[in-house]
């Protein structure tokens, strides 16, 4: 199969769906002539016109809440939101206008639009450009959030996310704009709320989100040379979240991580922990562990950034802890 | 006011229009004094020459987001009594189902986007719709109604710069009646308001808010040009509410005097002055107007004794409408 970057694999999806959905249109700063500062979107205005790839003034809020009145009334805007971190200035449009239209119109009104945007901290961008925020939006009833881990996933949650009738939030991870990874050439979606198990295993689970998944693979690499079979899960959309597959994992091999590069406090591990405490209680031989990455701002110095995320060691020394019993009675 | 009897049927309507307004607020009020009414409400009364002044300029396709003082904006708009009270009171038959309460009502079948209880909040969205009917080459016009306290968001900045670069058919109507809230508007804005548009290059006109004919020819022309992608437009309608920020706002004399409230209901009363002119003009008898009145009044009465004896909506609703493909969200 042919390999493609993430980021080419982005703009296919967005180029297949404006080709054959004349409602879809993409708005946002410099996304036309400029394809945005990681190019993602090179190529799309010369074929769809700047009617249809729409730069805006330097106005998050303004062109949040216009793609909320263009999706109410037929059209289907994917918005383009430069970096995560800007998401504070849009949470009054996102969270309170689009997140609720349709619940608050007793299921007349929908906004079906895609806001994606980026996550990502060792980009050396501090604190206000290496933010993962999708737990923000997680907490908010109403809003679908996809977290594509390869470029396969990125161009098939794309395409399920425009066609979705609910507000969408796709982070990206602005780190993985390069990484090449198998992509069918002929058209697939990806459903959401289906996890998938990207390596199966028996003594413990690894449940990660986005880049975390490679960090997880490569984890359960290192584990392999030891003798521990990990499993690794992308649950690929973090709302809805597909418990099911999750659950079962636990059950199966008794022990959990959870992984994620949001800030680990009151993030989407100890809601995915949770679930599984609840649900699969009497089957764990070990507290579900939450790596998140750590509460503190992003910082600039490349010494103190790289230490703030998960990594494969990190990960595999929690892993061997959980497997030991050294956990139990870590307090 | 200076038209002459050319339009009979038009003049009547605007005016039944107006009572059917101040109808229903009346009957809103007492619902609440006499705690029949879950939470509070924002009266219109006093501004109804705005609203019909406007959305008699307006096709049932054209489109309206409204604000939380929104019942006006509502009716004017085509909504009827039954629904809207039952939406009042949480009933099932409500336009919302009884979710959006009175701040939340829309009515998107005669093109009421909603009521919004952000200031400010819906900007975004009515730009949006005017955007929508840029790109689908749609000749619907949208009106964005607000206040006089919303001009101090800086969302309206936002899209209003859009919507001058992009020659987007929208309205922006900011009804000023004196008061942001608790604060007289003289406090919280300065400079002009109408010089805010002007600023991006957007035609802005000051009228009496008061003068329904003036309202709706004024409104009859910027529709029109709108809708041959003359606009955007902006109109400041100089207005007054009659009753406080909400129902229970009610010694409010540390804001505002008594006497001025006397001096508008008493000598700038939008439905006592239109009256007097249908009168002169020779349009209606008094006995016309007297049984209009009385026809209105009936209706609202039945409307309120219908809601009042509607069934709310079964407890399995609750987590219905969250999103548009799952039934049940927490099931």
């Amino acid at each position: 199969m042919r390999e493609i970057t993430l980021s080419q694999a982005v703009n296919e999806a967005l180029a297949e769906e404006m080709r054959r959905d004349e409602t879809v249109f993409i708005i946002g700063e410099d996304v036309a002539e400029a394809g945005t500062p990681f190019k993602v979107l090179s190529g799309l205005v010369e074929e769809f016109g700047t009617e249809r790839v729409v730069d805006t003034p330097i106005a998050e809020p303004g062109f949040m809440g216009l793609a909320v009145g263009a999706a109410m009334t037929g059209t289907r805007p994917v918005v383009d939101l430069m970096f995560g971190d800007f998401i504070y200035l849009i949470m009054d449009q996102l969270c309170n206008q689009a997140a609720k239209t349709h619940y608050m119109s007793g299921g007349k009104m929908s906004a079906p639009l895609v806001l994606r945007t980026n996550m990502g901290a060792t980009r050396r961008s501090a604190a206000q450009h290496s933010q993962s925020l999708h737990a923000l939006v997680a907490h908010i009833p109403g809003l679908k959030v996809a977290m594509p881990s390869s470029a396969y996933e990125a161009k098939g949650l794309m395409k399920t996310a425009i066609r979705d009738n609910n507000p969408v939030v796709i982070f990206e991870d602005k780190l993985m704009y390069n990484d090449k990874a198998p992509v069918p050439e002929e058209e697939f979606l990806i459903p959401f709320g289906e996890a998938n198990v990207k390596r199966e295993g028996r003594d413990i689970t690894l449940i990660a989100t986005s880049s975390m998944v490679q960090v997880c693979e490569a984890a359960a690499e290192i584990l392999a040379k030891e003798g521990i079979d990990a499993e690794v899960i992308d649950p690929r959309t973090i709302v809805p979240l597909d418990e099911e597959t999750l659950i079962a994992s636990a059950k199966k091999t008794s022990r959990v991580i959870v992984v994620d590069e949001g800030h680990q406090s009151y993030g989407i591990t100890g809601e995915i922990a949770g679930r599984i405490n609840e649900k699969a209680f009497y089957h764990l031989d070990a507290p579900v562990l939450r790596m998140g990455a750590m509460d503190v701002p992003v910082p600039f110095s490349p010494a103190l950034e790289d230490i703030t995320v998960p990594t494969p060691e990190t990960v595999a020394e929690n892993a061997r802890k959980l497997m030991s019993g050294e956990m139990i009675h870590a307090a | 006011m200076v038209k002459t009897k050319t339009n009979t049927e038009d003049y009547l309507r605007m005016y039944r229009q107006m009572v059917r307004i101040r109808t229903f607020e009346d009957n809103a009020n007492q619902l609440y004094l006499s705690a029949k009414m879950p939470g509070l409400t924002h009266m219109y009364s006093g501004e109804e020459a705005v609203a019909v002044g406007i959305c008699e300029a307006l096709k049932v396709t054209d489109k309206i987001t409204s604000t939380h003082r929104g019942h006006g904006h509502c009716v004017a708009k085509g909504a009827e009594f039954k629904e809207m009270f039952c939406e009042l009171l949480g009933k099932e038959e409500g336009y919302c189902r009884g979710k959006g309460g009175s701040m939340h009502i829309a009515d998107q079948s005669n093109g009421n986007l909603g009521a919004n209880a952000i200031v400010g909040g819906s900007m975004g969205i009515a730009t949006g719709s005017a955007f929508t009917a840029k790109l689908l080459g749609k000749d619907d016009v949208t009106v964005c109604f607000f206040g006089d306290g919303a001009t101090a968001q800086g969302l309206m900045y936002e899209v209003m710069n859009m919507a001058a670069l992009w020659k987007l058919p929208v309205i922006y109507a900011c009804e000023n009646n004196g008061y942001s809230e608790y604060t007289k508007t003289e406090e919280i804005a300065a400079g002009s308001i109408t010089a805010r548009a002007e600023a991006f290059g957007i035609e802005a006109h000051q009228v009496d808010g008061q003068d329904v004919l003036a309202v709706n020819e004024l409104t009859q022309d910027l529709v029109a040009r709108a809708r041959k992608g003359e606009g955007p437009f902006f109109m400041e309608l100089m207005t007054y509410r009659y009753h406080g920020h909400h129902v229970g706002d009610i010694n409010r004399e540390y804001y505002r005097s008594k006497e001025e409230e006397q001096d508008w209901k008493e000598n700038r009363d939008p439905i006592i002055k239109f009256r007097s002119w249908l009168v002169e003009q020779g349009i209606a008898t008094e006995d016309d107007i007297e049984a209009m009145n009385a026809e209105v009044k009936k209706d609202a009465e039945e409307a309120v004794a219908y809601a009042e004896a509607a069934p709310y909506p079964d407890e399995t609703e609750v987590d219905m409408h969250v999103f548009t493909d799952i039934k049940h969200a927490l099931a």
